[in-house]
């Protein structure tokens, strides 16, 4: 708890002890969620790095584990089984939140009235939401992800793809949404999935790793390809995406997407409806093309740029594994 | 040869989920040693059921597959050049999560 670093005024230096201390530790933030996206093993790190960090030099934080259940028969039953098991092993509450609670479908449900066409388009875009919504019930002041220097450089990438520079320009930030009510920090920005998978190895830590049964080939997709391809030839080449993304500078003059909030149900949308509520809104109504591909009457120019003609690589039609900042 | 074979982070599902294998591996012929390379060629003639392009892309392991030769990055020894001995263990993770 904060109330015991508040002496903070004449505290002293750590290491002599007598005279005042120069540099002062920023001061503590109380709660923290650490999301458990599907990206398990940087979750499983992030969660073990943080608790042990919190122990060790007594932060003051009081740490929550959160994770979504998608309502995959047999797939995310064995993954929420490990996240208890952290539960446990970390001795950090857990709270998961699900997609039937929040938007009365499952995953099994969706497929089934869909197809396998574009599924990852509404287990992404519902995953961002449930984990957002998830941290405000807990009322935590900040939430932590486990994205790491490889799926910053991926976001880069898609994010020049898109020419979505609105997300270019936020994509590289460790701290994003301070002004909004829950800010999102990736302290993993700079650090490799492969040192993260090699800890998480030597250190025996025990996550969970297995394809969504509903897309068993959704390895991420192009961009991570090419990075990898990129790393194998200059490891260096992940850094240096993140920099350049880092230093890449948007004209004032550049008309940016405004963002408002969505009538419907209030979450953060630079749209009347946002992209949660337009693919609900579809599924209720039995048109579930609705919110995928050409904009169809809800003002969504948002998603102009999304082609669904036969054939052409779509790159919104992202497998469910891919980020969004 | 005898030696042991660990996958994770879901490579095992390319093998019958079964995640640690205990093989017998010999050498193309008496004189050479066996490298990575040769057992690259018969993990995947031997123990991938599926989709080895899942698991090697060329001659190597696809790129974001960790190989650790005895609890040592194989970048360290040599990659594919990497000298085997008997009671080797060998692990191969894939670090590319799926969706
Ligand atoms: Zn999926
Ligand atoms: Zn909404």
């Amino acid at each position: 708890m904060a109330e015991n670093h508040k002496k903070a005024a004449g505290r002293l230096c750590y290491l002599c002890n007598q005279r005042r201390a120069a540099l002062k530790r920023p001061k503590t933030l109380e709660q923290f969620v650490i999301m458990f996206g599907l990206f398990v093993a940087d979750s499983t790190v992030l969660a073990y790095v943080l608790s042990e960090l919190n122990r060790r030099h007594n932060y003051g934080l009081d740490l929550f584990l959160l994770s979504v259940d998608e309502g995959i028969t047999g797939y995310r039953d064995d993954s929420l089984e490990t996240v208890k098991r952290n539960e446990i092993q970390y001795g950090l509450p857990l709270k998961i939140v699900s997609y039937k609670d929040l938007y009365g479908w499952t995953m099994d449900e969706i497929v089934k009235m869909i197809g396998l066409k574009n599924n990852c388009t509404f287990c992404g875009v519902f995953r961002r939401q449930a984990l957002d919504r998830g941290a405000a019930l807990l009322k935590v002041d900040k939430l932590v992800t486990g994205h790491n220097a490889d799926d910053i450089a991926e976001t880069v990438l898609l994010n020049i793809l898109r020419g979505d520079i609105a997300r270019l320009s936020r994509c590289t930030s460790i701290t994003t949404g301070e002004d909004g009510p829950i800010p999102r920090c990736k302290p993993f920005k700079y650090t490799y999935e492969k040192e993260i998978v090699m800890y998480a190895y030597f250190k025996r830590l025990d996550y969970f790793s297995t394809e969504c049964i509903y897309s068993p080939n959704a390895y991420r997709g192009f961009a991570r390809e090419f990075i990898k391809d990129l790393e194998r030839m200059r490891p260096r080449a992940i850094l240096d995406i993140i920099k350049s993304g880092e230093d890449f500078r948007i004209s004032t003059s550049t008309k940016m997407p405004e963002q408002g909030t969505c009538e419907r149900c209030g979450y953060i949308s630079s749209q009347k409806w946002c992209k949660a509520c337009v693919l609900l809104e579809g599924l209720n109504k039995g048109l579930p093309k609705l919110g995928i591909g050409r904009s169809r009457g809800l003002d969504n120019n948002h998603w102009k740029d999304v082609k669904q003609s036969n054939g052409t690589k779509n790159i919104e039609g992202k497998q469910c594994g891919s980020l969004d900042f | 040869m005898q030696l042991t074979l660990e996958f994770g982070g879901g490579l095992e599902l390319l093998c019958d989920s079964v995640k640690i294998h205990n093989v017998d591996v010999s050498p193309n012929n008496e004189v050479d040693k066996l490298t990575m390379k040769d057992l690259l060629v018969w993990v995947r003639a031997n123990l991938i059921k599926e989709r080895p392009e899942m698991f090697m892309k060329d001659d190597s392991v696809r790129p974001g597959v960790l190989v650790l030769v005895n609890d040592c990055d194989w970048e360290l020894s040599g990659q594919l050049d990497t000298p085997l001995e008997e009671k080797d263990v060998v692990v191969f993770i894939s670090t590319l999560h799926g969706g």
